[in-house]
Order: structure tokens, then sequence, then C-alpha cells
């Protein structure tokens, strides 16, 4: 089971229940679980909806998008039922921190999907785990049964009249499925391709009904912002990115874990305080910041603030909380490969930019990291990743490109000495196993 | 009580998927887990577990083919008794993923995608698993097992072949 | 919807709100490349083509999915969108194998097309393209993955549009493949295959070369071909198709069928007969001479000449004899309106017999009547694409006429409409079907009546008694509702359902018919009792009139039906028997003793089991190899083209009147011929032949050519179009390709309803037989033989998302 850490520096919200056994609903409830919504039966949807508007959270899925503004986009009539859904497909690589939310506070998510169900108005909710999650399935699986058992799931929930049921199931390995609109896909039973939009979850989701998608902190925090109230929660945080956030640091770290720090808090002080500083000494190289995706920093572009903003305008950004750190050894045409290896394989195929671009930088970056490349390789790996770039169907393909050009725009220099024959770092992986990983 | 004559599945596995297609709105959203669970007791989705789900999801076997072969968890031949699963992607390569894949492949025997002769333990290299804090990290079946070693890996593998790893259901 | 105002390129244009950029655009003649896009069919954005600026919006967007709005300001070929193309293309071509010059689609490939104008020739790429092996999925469906540019047309083709569901897609990312529904695995060879209707749309919809036809895989090069639009020959739905056509050492051969030019009444449909089966004209059993039966039994080749003589003296002596009232005259489903007019017209003025029938396949009489006196109440095949709701009585459009399925579905999936159907058997239009009663065995005629009002039926119609009521309440309160009705309907049960019809404001009818011209065989007065356009014989029509001071021993009576014509020659009454492009002997099961005492002359394409029985085989041209026009179950109206030639073989026409002449005929009393104006056919102006050919069409277009000969299938529409009531054409309608909608009704004053004998025999054609001549195409055994192996599938009923 994953190690607990903790740091002076961290303030707990979100991960107040960690380590307390809240998995069982008795003491869920001792630790004032299942009081928020009831406030919220109580004050009704308005007051939800103000409450998490003036909390700033905004989506801990990667967009940042403000959740009290999605959860009043959807329309108050609708012929269709509508939906709640938790997306805990938790996928990008580097991100573990929904994995912790549902092993140490399962039922934060299950009051968090009743407080968006009452916001909107729906009456069930899903909660959409990745497949390879099945032990943490087992236990939101128990948590929902219990939660049914006493009443709080269900019909006339807690003797209110108010109906609201959960139904809880896993996919089967897609990193594409994360992606909102694929997952109501996966959901429906089909393949994990995501839809056109318009129209958006919000106005035709899951079965074309109304759809609120968040991902699994963002809805457990929903109970505490309630608790707390809207502006206490927001002054944690910086202006327009209210509250703390789960930060899963990995890595060349000395102290490798999943930290709950206030929005805006100093990424260099995150690494070489909250972690440790870099592992056995070293020197770091750059940080890949927001899981796999965001563009990499490099070690003097570190004195940045964790907030959708501020990274924003270091030309990267918050996405997911991972931050993954790599020292000096690393080889970043080895990083590059490996982390286009990963997109290549798990672009869904429906739209060309995407299929056939990552297919043709990771060809092209495994034959350069082979030793066969030359430097026009570069060119092509740069002109490609700007091709696909804001071209492609969903943002995967972004995904794909953005980080991709992260790499050979700073460190171009270290791809051409590559190239040259001057290969920096050691490689840890030879050229059989990457080209193996087209499994 | 199956719904399903001659259902190929055991009968608390047919139980199960008789409810499972009466929860959702839509009788189509049980596919996915049902190709899981139906793997977890066959060990691989065969053709006439194909033919089945698509009969109780009422869609057709082409359906069911095409949304199996999306996912990557989802296979059509068997692995092993305990299929290790060893991440490489980004934070777990940083942390030795790599040198993990190939002690389980020398100690094995096998490579990537590939199962032991005696059926006790099949190998896969994957994508980032969700423990990227616990790097490397692997799963056996659904377990995780995290900041690994060479020599945490064989111990692992020798409580697996003891029997006192966890199977699959 | 309303319109709206939106410049494109700097062009102010307007289109209704809603519409697509992309449709929108293309009706202002700007294009946008496109390879998932295909209008009708779900919309992708996969391709990434189709993408344009359109101000205020950070990225580009797609123009396939983005509706036009008010005010819009879109740019569609700026320097970065060719960037983006180009871009594109090059991803695209990195794994294309690039083998134009063997490929099927070269010439008439999208992709091509596209690189050519986007310029993305230059490659970057070292690593090897993936290269997978050709897979024959059916007789007819190939196909060549590394082609594939996964735009999933093919996909959506099968599924949405044929609701077949054959294909899919597999894997993901750049492993993705489209993939048929039987897979390897499962397969008898170990090699996947499509168990499928096999109709070739997934063909005609792939812009590249990836799925190819098993006909005309590497035969020829699109641009060595003539293409050449005409009529499929096969059933009742008359869907345009265009032919393609090449060279030989004897004539001209077709290669190819399909349906690139989509302005047919079947839209962007053909089905798998039109597609493939032209191939019995190739079949080596063709008799390309005439052949005549000697004394000891054998068959010999003989001249034209001698043919036609004998033929000629004969049937004049036997006439003269024993009477017009001996001979018989049997026609075909499949000749043109011109053929078939010009035989009834040979036999009551020249031979001066009424003994003359036809196949029938539906009773076109009774339905006629039933619609006397009305007008606009028979529906084009155009109408099942477009009608508000449509009620199926009897039939099975799927496989008896997929034309009219295809539009249906169309019309379901596009417009909404709601479709009623009341059917002994489960047909698999059910699946679109808002209502759908399954009638008891024969309970049609209960339903005619229940729908008329007689409570008493409902037992007797259907087991269902609530649904049948609740069935028949919806159907009653439906406007302008589309009734097509199969061939089990006939004499009074279709008169009443007719009735009932008429009582519903704006309904219109259709009732389905087999072959490709047995609406206009019954037109075309191919019947005994009937005169073109359901003129009585007997009464005292124009044309009635016009005929009888024709004919020689004017014969005021109804003559002989189908069976009647066969018993009499049995009897030894039937001194002769004339049978044009039909196989009465295998359909009705004629015992070939009773034809021994009888004169036979049959022209036919092969040795069929009534030409075996023939004195006199004259070797014939069939629907591809000749020009006129056909009519459709409908009654839509449209030119046949000479598309293929044999040396050796004749048209009906020019056989008829050869005969005719040959029998001492007044030729110009038959055919109409030499009466236009002289006109110059450009003969003078030498070389200019594209200016003569224009010049003729507007000189037939204005019926002023000079009809200079009597094999001229034009000269008789002029008097198809002088007497038949209901064939008012307009030519240059017709002579430029485009269908027009007739409703020949009984003259109301003429309508006598007398018992008439049911002779309605319905060909029970499968997806995969097309009568006699189905029998001819090695394609349509293939494809037999191919379905054979499979049990045949049970198609479930697919559930879709948001409904
Ligand atoms: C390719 C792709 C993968 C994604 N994966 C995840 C994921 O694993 N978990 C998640 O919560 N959001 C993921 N997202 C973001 C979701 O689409 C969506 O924005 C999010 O669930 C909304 O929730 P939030 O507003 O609470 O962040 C992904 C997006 C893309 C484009
Ligand atoms: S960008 Fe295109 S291919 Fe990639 S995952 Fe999205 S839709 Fe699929
Ligand atoms: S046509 Fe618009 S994306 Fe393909």
């Amino acid at each position: 089971m994953p190690a607990l850490v903790s740091h002076p520096d961290e303030v707990k919200v979100i991960s107040r229940r960690f380590g307390m056994g809240a998995a069982d609903i008795e003491k869920y409830i001792e630790l004032d679980g299942y009081k928020a919504v009831q406030q919220a039966i109580a004050n009704g949807p308005a007051w939800i909806i103000d409450t998490m508007k003036a909390s700033g959270l905004r989506g801990r899925g990667g967009a940042g998008f403000p959740t009290g503004m999605k959860w009043s986009f959807v329309p108050k009539v609708s012929e269709k039922p509508k939906y709640v859904l938790v997306n805990g497909d938790e996928s990008e690589p580097g991100t573990c921190k929904d994995h912790v939310i549902f092993l140490h506070d399962p039922h934060a998510v299950i009051e968090g999907t009743m407080i968006a169900g009452l916001a909107i108005g729906s009456k069930l909710g899903f909660i959409y785990l990745r497949g390879e999650y099945r032990y943490l399935l087992k236990i939101v699986e128990k948590a929902v049964a219990d939660a049914y058992a006493k009443g709080f799931l269900g019909k006339n929930i807690f003797g209110t009249g108010v109906d609201f049921d959960i139904i809880t199931q896993t996919g089967a390995g897609a990193y594409e499925v994360g992606e909102e609109s694929a997952l109501m896909e996966s959901l429906e039973g089909k393949r994990g391709v995501p839809r056109i939009k318009p129209p958006f979850p919000a106005v035709v989701g899951l079965y074309g009904g109304p759809t609120v998608i968040n991902n699994a902190e963002t809805i457990a925090n929903a109970p505490h912002i309630l608790l707390m109230g809207g502006e206490a929660y927001a002054k944690l945080g910086t202006e327009r990115n209210g509250g703390t956030r789960l930060f899963g640091i990995s890595g060349h770290v000395e102290r490798p874990g999943v930290y709950e720090l206030p929005m805006g808090y100093s990424l260099r002080k995150a690494i070489y305080e909250v972690a440790g500083g870099i592992k056995d000494g070293k020197k770091l190289k750059a940080v890949v910041p927001g899981g796999a995706s965001c563009p990499v920093l490099t070690a003097d572009e570190i004195d940045v603030g964790l907030d959708f903003d501020q990274m924003g305008k270091a030309g990267t950004m918050l996405g997911s909380g991972g931050i993954v750190v790599l020292d000096e050894t690393v080889s970043i045409v080895e990083f590059a490969l490996r982390t286009i290896a990963f997109y290549q394989h798990e672009s869904c195929g429906w739209c060309i930019p995407c299929r056939e671009g990552t297919d043709w930088i990771k060809k092209t970056l495994t034959r350069v990291y082979n030793g066969g490349g030359s430097r026009k390789d570069v060119d092509n790996v740069q002109y490609l990743a700007e091709n696909m770039m804001g071209r492609t169907f969903c943002p995967l393909g972004d995904a794909a490109a953005m980080p991709t050009l992260g790499f050979v725009k700073k460190f171009r220099k270290e791809f051409e000495e590559y190239i040259d024959g001057n290969r920096a770092g050691t490689p840890l992986i030879t050229v059989e196993q990457l080209v193996g990983a087209g499994h | 009580m199956s719904t399903v004559a001659n259902s190929i599945f055991s009968p608390e596995l047919a139980a199960r998927f008789d409810h499972l297609v009466t929860i959702y709105p839509l009788r189509r959203s049980a596919l996915v887990p049902m190709l899981l669970y139906a793997q977890d007791e066959l060990g691989y989705v065969s053709d006439a577990a194909v033919a089945e789900i698509a009969e109780r999801i009422e869609i057709l076997e082409l359906d069911v083919r095409n949304v199996l072969s999306y996912y990557s968890m989802l296979r059509t031949k068997p692995a092993g008794k305990y299929n290790v699963q060893v991440c490489t992607n980004i934070s777990c390569m940083l942390r030795g993923g790599y040198e993990i894949l190939d002690h389980c492949k020398k100690t094995l025997g096998v490579g990537h995608k590939e199962t032991a002769p005696d059926g006790v333990f099949s190998l896969e290299e994957v994508e980032c698993i969700g423990a990227c804090c616990w790097a490397p990290a692997m799963q056996i079946n659904y377990d995780f097992h995290d900041d690994l070693t060479p020599e945490k890996v064989d111990v692992l593998f020798q409580m697996y072949r003891d029997g006192q790893g966890k199977d699959v259901k | 919807m309303a319109d709206v105002n939106f410049i494109v390129d700097g062009k102010q244009l307007t289109a209704p709100a809603g519409t697509l950029l992309i449709e929108a655009c293309k009706s202002a003649g700007i294009e946008i490349p496109a390879f998932c896009y295909y209008p009708g069919l779900s919309l992708q954005a996969a391709c990434r083509m189709c993408v344009v600026r359109i101000e205020k919006m950070p990225k580009l967007q797609t123009a396939c999915t983005t509706p036009v709005a008010e005010g819009m300001v879109v740019q569609t070929e700026t320097p970065e969108i060719a960037q983006a193309r180009k871009a594109t293309l090059q991803l695209l071509l990195g794994n294309h194998p690039l083998d134009c010059p063997v490929c099927d689609a070269g010439g008439e490939c999208e992709l091509q097309d596209m690189t050519f104008k986007y310029g993305a020739a230059d490659s970057f790429y070292a690593e090897p393209k993936n290269h997978r092996e050709e897979q024959k999925w059916s007789p007819v469906v190939y196909f060549d993955r590394p082609r594939c540019i996964l735009c999933y047309r093919c996909v959506r083709m099968c599924g949405e549009g044929m609701d077949v569901f054959a294909l899919g897609i597999q894997n993901r990312g750049s492993s993705s493949v489209i993939a048929p529904n039987v897979p390897a695995q499962m397969s008898p060879d170990d090699l996947p295959h499509v168990d499928c209707e096999q109709c070739g749309m997934c063909i005609d919809a792939c812009p590249v070369g990836a799925l190819t036809s098993g006909t005309y895989r590497y035969k020829t090069r699109p641009w060595e071909m003539n293409h050449v639009a005409t009529v499929c020959t096969h059933c009742g739905d008359g869907c345009k198709t265009t032919l393609g056509v090449r060279s030989t050492s004897d004539g001209s051969e077709i290669v190819r069928g399909d349906n690139r030019d989509k302005s047919g009444i079947n839209g962007d449909f053909l089905c798998n007969k039109g597609r493939y089966a032209f191939d019995f004209a190739n079949h080596e059993g063709r008799i390309t001479q005439p052949l005549v039966r000697q004394t000891n039994g054998e068959f010999k080749s003989v001249s034209w000449e001698v043919a036609l003589d004998l033929v000629g003296k004969k049937f004049r002596e036997l006439r003269d004899t024993r009477g017009g009232k001996s001979i018989g005259v049997i026609g075909g489903n499949r000749l043109t309106n011109e053929e078939a007019y010009l035989l009834q017209k040979f036999a009551r003025t020249v031979l001066g017999t009424n003994n003359i029938d036809h196949h029938r396949t539906a009773d076109y009489v009774s339905f006629a009547q039933a619609l006397a006196g009305q007008t606009n109440r028979t529906a084009s095949l155009r109408d099942t694409l477009t009608a508000p709701s449509v009620l199926i009585v009897g039939g099975d459009p799927t496989i008896q006429a997929p034309g009219t399925a295809w539009n249906l579905r169309t019309n379901v999936r596009l417009n909404r409409a709601k479709l009623y159907i009341a059917n002994s058997e489960p047909i698999k239009l059910r699946r679109q079907a808002k209502a759908f009663v399954q009638l008891s065995p024969f309970g049609y005629s209960a339903l005619t009546s229940y729908l008329a009002g007689d409570d008493a039926s409902a037992s007797s119609a259907a087991s269902d008694a609530t649904g049948l009521s609740a069935f028949r309440d919806v159907v009653k309160s439906e406007e302008n509702l589309l009734i097509l009705i199969g061939s089990e309907l006939r004499g009074a049960d279709l008169r009443k359902l007719i009735a009932f019809g008429l009582t519903l404001p704006g309904a219109k009818f259709a009732l389905l018919s087999d072959y490709a011209n047995s609406r206009g065989a019954a037109d075309m007065g191919l019947l005994p009792d009937m005169l073109p356009g359901y003129n009585p014989v007997g009464s005292s029509s124009p044309l009635a009139t016009e005929y009888t001071a024709n004919t020689t021993s004017g014969s005021l009576a109804p003559g002989l039906d189908m069976l009647e014509i066969f018993d009499a020659a049995g009897k030894g009454d039937l001194s002769a028997l004339y049978v044009v492009n039909s196989n009465p002997v295998a359909r009705y099961g004629v015992d070939a003793a009773a034809l021994k005492n009888t004169f036979v002359v049959v022209q036919e394409m092969f040795l069929t089991e009534t030409a075996a029985l023939a004195d006199v085989i004259l070797p014939a041209a069939n629907l591809y190899e000749k020009a006129g026009s056909v009519t459709n179950s409908y009654g839509d109206l449209q030119q046949v083209k000479k598309a293929g030639d044999r040396a050796g073989v004749r048209t009906d026409f020019e056989m008829i009147v050869r005969i005719a002449d040959k029998m001492g005929t007044n030729m110009r009393a038959l055919v109409p011929f030499g009466k236009g104006l002289r006109a110059d056919m450009g003969q003078t102006r030498g070389a200019q032949s594209g200016e003569a050919d224009r010049h003729s069409i507007w000189l037939t277009a204005q019926n002023l050519e000079p009809r200079l000969s009597p094999f001229d299938p034009l000269a008789i529409l002029d008097e198809i179009q002088r007497l038949v009531p209901g064939y008012n054409i307009l030519r240059l309608q017709l002579l430029s390709g485009n269908d027009q909608h007739l409703s020949p009704a009984a003259p109301a004053e003429l309508v006598q309803i007398t018992t008439r004998r049911d002779l309605v025999l319905p060909a029970n054609d499968s997806l995969f037989t097309s009568g006699t001549l189905g029998r001819y195409s090695t394609m349509l055994s293939d494809l037999q033989h191919n379905e054979s192996l499979r049990p045949s599938s049970l198609l479930t009923q697919i559930q879709t998302a948001a409904d």
C-alpha cells in the first residue's frame, strides 16, 4: 500500500482524513462526514453553486475550469435525465493523487457526487475508475454499499424526500478515456473515442442528458468547501485559484509522495523543501510540472507559483498536479522518446494528425535514440509537433505535441549533440526495449 | 439462474451479469465491466465469451470486438495465472522501471506479453498505472506493488509461487 | 429554418441556419476538401482536412461540423490552412503504399487529388511502411489495409446507410483498422470475411483504393473506360447506374458498374446486382447467331437473313391460314417501353391477335383502375426519400427493391420520417418502423377489410388485436402518407386498400413489382385485355380506334392470357408462339410436350428452358446493349443508353421490325418513321461531331430530327407519347438523363371492373438472384455460393445511445 507522507507546509483540506480510517463510514461520519450534503439539501442548488463559485475551485482534472461555473451551465429543466460523472480515470503519467483519495477517503467522493447532483438536479451519479484501480473500486463499492445501508443513498435520502443513486464502475485500460466525452462513450459501452463538441456535456452528455463531469479530486473538495464556506476555501490559495491541491511529486526527489499544498505554492520549494530535494544530492536538470503532457521547465525556470495562471505565464501548465523531477543524469532524448511512446500508445486513432503524428514522432525519435538520426530529424520532429498543435480532434494531440515541442526547443542542443555522438546522460533504456514498447 | 441458457460463465458470474445489464439507463453500459469480469474468470476474453456477452447486451459480436480491441487491459489470448505488469512510464523509468522490467524478463524467462511455459507468470510492460509517487511500481493481476527493487521482486515472485498471492477473483 | 448571412472568402453568402459550413460553401461553389465527411452520414471530424479559419475562434475549425451562423466570417484557403492540410496529407502518405500505378482508384482517388492540390509529395520518413496483405472479404469486396486512410466512411455506410453493420473499427491508435464482422478465427478458411448484403456501398464510399470491387479490380484504369449512365436491368426500382465500358475485339465490354453520378432516383445507392451483375452479358453461353431447328431436332446456325425470312414467312402463313387468334405472344419484363409497345402493336395490328401477355409480378391493372380519375396520387421513388410518413403493406423492399429500402432508411434517419409496416413476415425494415404489425399468413385481405372499417376482420388479419387497432388509428391520422404496396395485394384487395388510402388527405401510392420494366410491360399493354395505358380491348378510346383502323383482322375481344395460351397449345390450338425476352416455360412449369405442334420463335440471350423448345432462336441484345426508356415500379420513366455491344446480336426492337417487314407489313404504319422534318445532322460540318451531337439532341428534343430509320426507338416514342394516357413526357428531360414521374391510370370513363384472373407470380428473387437472367451472372452465383457457406445471420437490433 502506498506510503503517506507529510510536510509542515501542507495545508490539509482534502487530505484531512487521510490515514484516519475514513474509508469506514462510521469513522467518516465521526469526522464530519455527510454533514455537507445535508446542508446542501437544506439550502438548495443556488446556495451550493454560489458557494462553489465563491470558493474559486478550479477543476483538478487538468484544464482548471472553474467548477461552480461548470455546474451553473447545466440547464435547470431538461427532458432527459441529468447525470453527475466522476472522472477517476487518472492516467496522466506522473499523477496518482486520485488514487490516494479513493484509498483513504472514498466517502468524500460519494458525498461530493451527491452535492453535485443536488446542485444540478440530477438523481444518478457515476463514479468511473480506471481499470487498473480494481482494488480501489472494491473500496469505493463498499463505501457506496454502506451509504445505501445507512439510507444516505437511494430513495428518500436522510429522510428528506430526495432520491440519489450512485453506480460505480471501471474502465479497462485506456488513457484517452480520461477525456470527458470519451469517458461517456466508454460508460455507454463503446470505444473510448471522444465526441464532437459542441454540444458540451453540460447540455448533451451521458445518454444524451445534461451531465456534469468532474475529476475525483474536484468532487471530493465539494463537501469541504460547503463546510468551511466558499470564501474561506478561496483564501487558502491565490487570486482566481482558490484553495489547495494535491501535488504528486515523483522522479528524482528524496521524498516522493502526494502532498497537499496551497495553490500558488512555489515549485522550487515543493521540490527542494517539501519533497526533500534532488535524490542523492544530484543536480536538477528539468521538471515536468503537471503530468507528462505539460511542457518541460528547465532547472532555472522553477521559480514559479503552482497555480493555473502562473504556470500558464511560465509557458507550461499546472495540469494534473503531477510534478516529475529529472536530475542531471537524465537523457532528454530518451525522456522525450518515452513520453511520445506513451501518447502514441494511447492515441485513440480517431483523427489523422494525432494517430499518425504521434506514430511518426515516436518512430523518428526511436531512430535518433538508436544512433541513426540526423539533425534534420530534430526539425522534422518539431515540424510534426507544430502541425499537430491545435489541429487534432481532442486535446490528446496537443498533450503529445506540447511536451515534444518543449523538449526539442529547450534541449535542442542536447538532441544535436546526441545525434553528433556526444550522448548526454546514461541511457536507461536499450533500443530493443523501446522498440518493444509498441505493445 | 442465468437469463442465458447454457451460459459459459460460472453461476455466480452469470447472475452478476444478469443484474449488471439492468442497472444502467442503457444495457450496453455494462459492456466494458462485463468484458473485464469475463476475462477475470476465463483468463481472457474468448470467442464464446464475446458471443455470450453480445447476446446478453443485445448487440452484435462485431460491436463487442470493436470495443474489446480498444482497451489495453483486455486480451483475447490466455495469460499466466499471475500477470505481471511492469510500469516503465516516466516516473517509474526515472526510478528504475526498466531495470525492474529487465529483471522480470530474466527471472521469468519471458518477454513483453509472453507467458512462461508453466503458465504461472506472464509479463507485460505497461503504461503509467497511477503509482508514480511510489515508483518503480508494478501490478500483479490487480494488486499494486511499489517502491520495487529487484530483490523485492524476487520475494514477491516467490510468494506468488508459494500460493500466497491473490488470484484475480 | 430562417436564413443567416455570413462571409466566406470575402463573399457574402446566405443559407438556412443550421446548414453545415461545408455544405453551404459547396452550394456557393467553394469546395472544402474532406475525407471523412460524407453527406447524410454521421459527422466524424476525424480527418481534419476541412479545417477553416473562423473569425474570433482561437483554433482552426472543422467546416464539416460547424453550422453557419449569422455574421460568421470564414477563410477557407489561407497559407495557414493550406499548410494544415498539407501536413495532414504528409502524415497520411507516410504509411500509404503509393502504389497508385496499379491501384484501382488511381485516377479517381481523393487522396491523389488532394496531394496534387496541396503538394504534399515530400516525405521525411526513413522508416519502412507498414505492409499488410490484401484481404478478400467476399467475392466482391477486397480490402487493402495499407491504402486505408481511416475516414470511416465505409463503416458508416454499412451501419447507418445499409443497417447491416458488417464493418467495425478495431484496435486503437496507429494500429486502428477497419474490421469485417467475421473474424479470421471464426471462419473455416481462417481468413476474415464480411457477412452482409454485399451491396458494395463501402467501395463506392471509399475515397481511396482501400476497398475494391471483385468484378473490377486490376481490370483496367478509369481513364481507359467510357462511362455510360443508364438504368439497372435488375429490379423494379430502376436505379441509375454508370457502366464503365471498354472496347474488345467483338464489341465493347462492360467492366464496371457503379454510381458515380449520384443524380438518379437512387441518390447515393446501388445494390450488389446493379454494381456487379452486368457480367451475364459476357457469359460463355451467350447465343450470337440465329439458330434454326432442323428436322433431326438439332439447332443449326444460320444467317440473319435466312432466320428472319423463315420467321416472317411462317408467321404470315400461319396468320393467313389459321388466323391471328391462333398465335400467342409473350413479352419480357426487361424490354424497353418502346419494344414492349411495338411488340403488342405488332401482335395486335400485324399478327392480329390479343393473345398477348407477360410474366406479371404485380397487379398494375387493378392499381390503374383503382386510381382512375385521380391526380397526384401516385408516388415517385423520390418520394420515399422525403415523405413524412410511409405505410408499407406487404413486400420486402430490403430484398425486393433495395433502392426503395435505402431511401426509406435514409428518410427515417435524416428526416425522422415515420414508417408503419404491416407484413406477414418480420421484414428487416421493421427495425426502422415506428409501428409494425405482424399479419397472419394470408392476412392481407383481412387487413384491407379491417382498415376499411370492418372490425370483424381483425382476428383473421393479425393475432395482436390491440396492436392492430393502434396501428389503424395511427395510420388513419396521417396526412400525406406514402403507401407502398407489395405484390401480395391484388384485385379486390388492392382496390380496397387504395380506396382506404384515398380517404387520407394527400396519400400517395406505389405498387412494387420485380423487374426493370415490369411496370412498363403493363403500361405498354402486354396484356390480353388491355391496350397500352390500361384502355380495355374493345373500348372506344382513341387508341382502340386507331388500332382497329390499322388492324387487318380487327380483334375487339380480349385474347388469351399466359396460362390460356399454353392450354391452347396443349390442345393443339396454338399455331405459333412468339416469345420475346421471357422464359415462361421455366416460370410456369410448362410441359415441353404442350408446344410440340406450335411454331415457336424465341428472342433470347441464352438457351433458356423456353429457348430450348424453339424452332427459331434469335440472339438478342440485353438492356445494357440498347437504347430506349423504362418505367420503374413507381412509374418513373428513365432513359436507357447503350453501353455494351456484342457482335452477332440484335435488339428486340430491330428484330420485331424486321419480322414485320418480312411479313410484308406497311412499315410506316407500324413505326411512324420518316415523318419528321428534314434537317442537317451535322454531316456537312465534317469533323465537328461534337456540335453535330448537340445539334442532334436539340433536334430530337424538338421532335424535329429526321427519323430516317424504322429502327429508331424514338420514332415509336412519338406514338407512345401521343396515344398512351399518362406518357406525356418531357423529351429534353428524358434525353438529358433525368427521371420523370408518370401516372398512367385507366381512363376513368373506361374502367370496367370485371373479375380478371389473378396471374401475378412474384419473382421471389433473393438479394443474389435475378430471374432467369441472374442465373447467367457468375458474380451472382459466386455470391450465392458465398452465402451458402454461412448460416444466415440474425442481425440484432442495435441500440442507439441518444434515443
Ligand atoms: C486526453 C485527456 C485525458 C484526460 N484524462 C483525465 C483523467 O484521467 N482524469 C481527469 O480527471 N481528467 C482527465 N482529463 C480532463 C477531462 O477531460 C475533464 O476536463 C475533467 O475530467 C473535468 O473535470 P474537472 O473540471 O474537475 O477538472 C483528460 C483530458 C484529456 C484531453
Ligand atoms: S487527438 Fe484524435 S486520435 Fe488523438 S486521442 Fe484525440 S481524437 Fe483520438
Ligand atoms: S471532413 Fe471535416 S474533419 Fe474530415
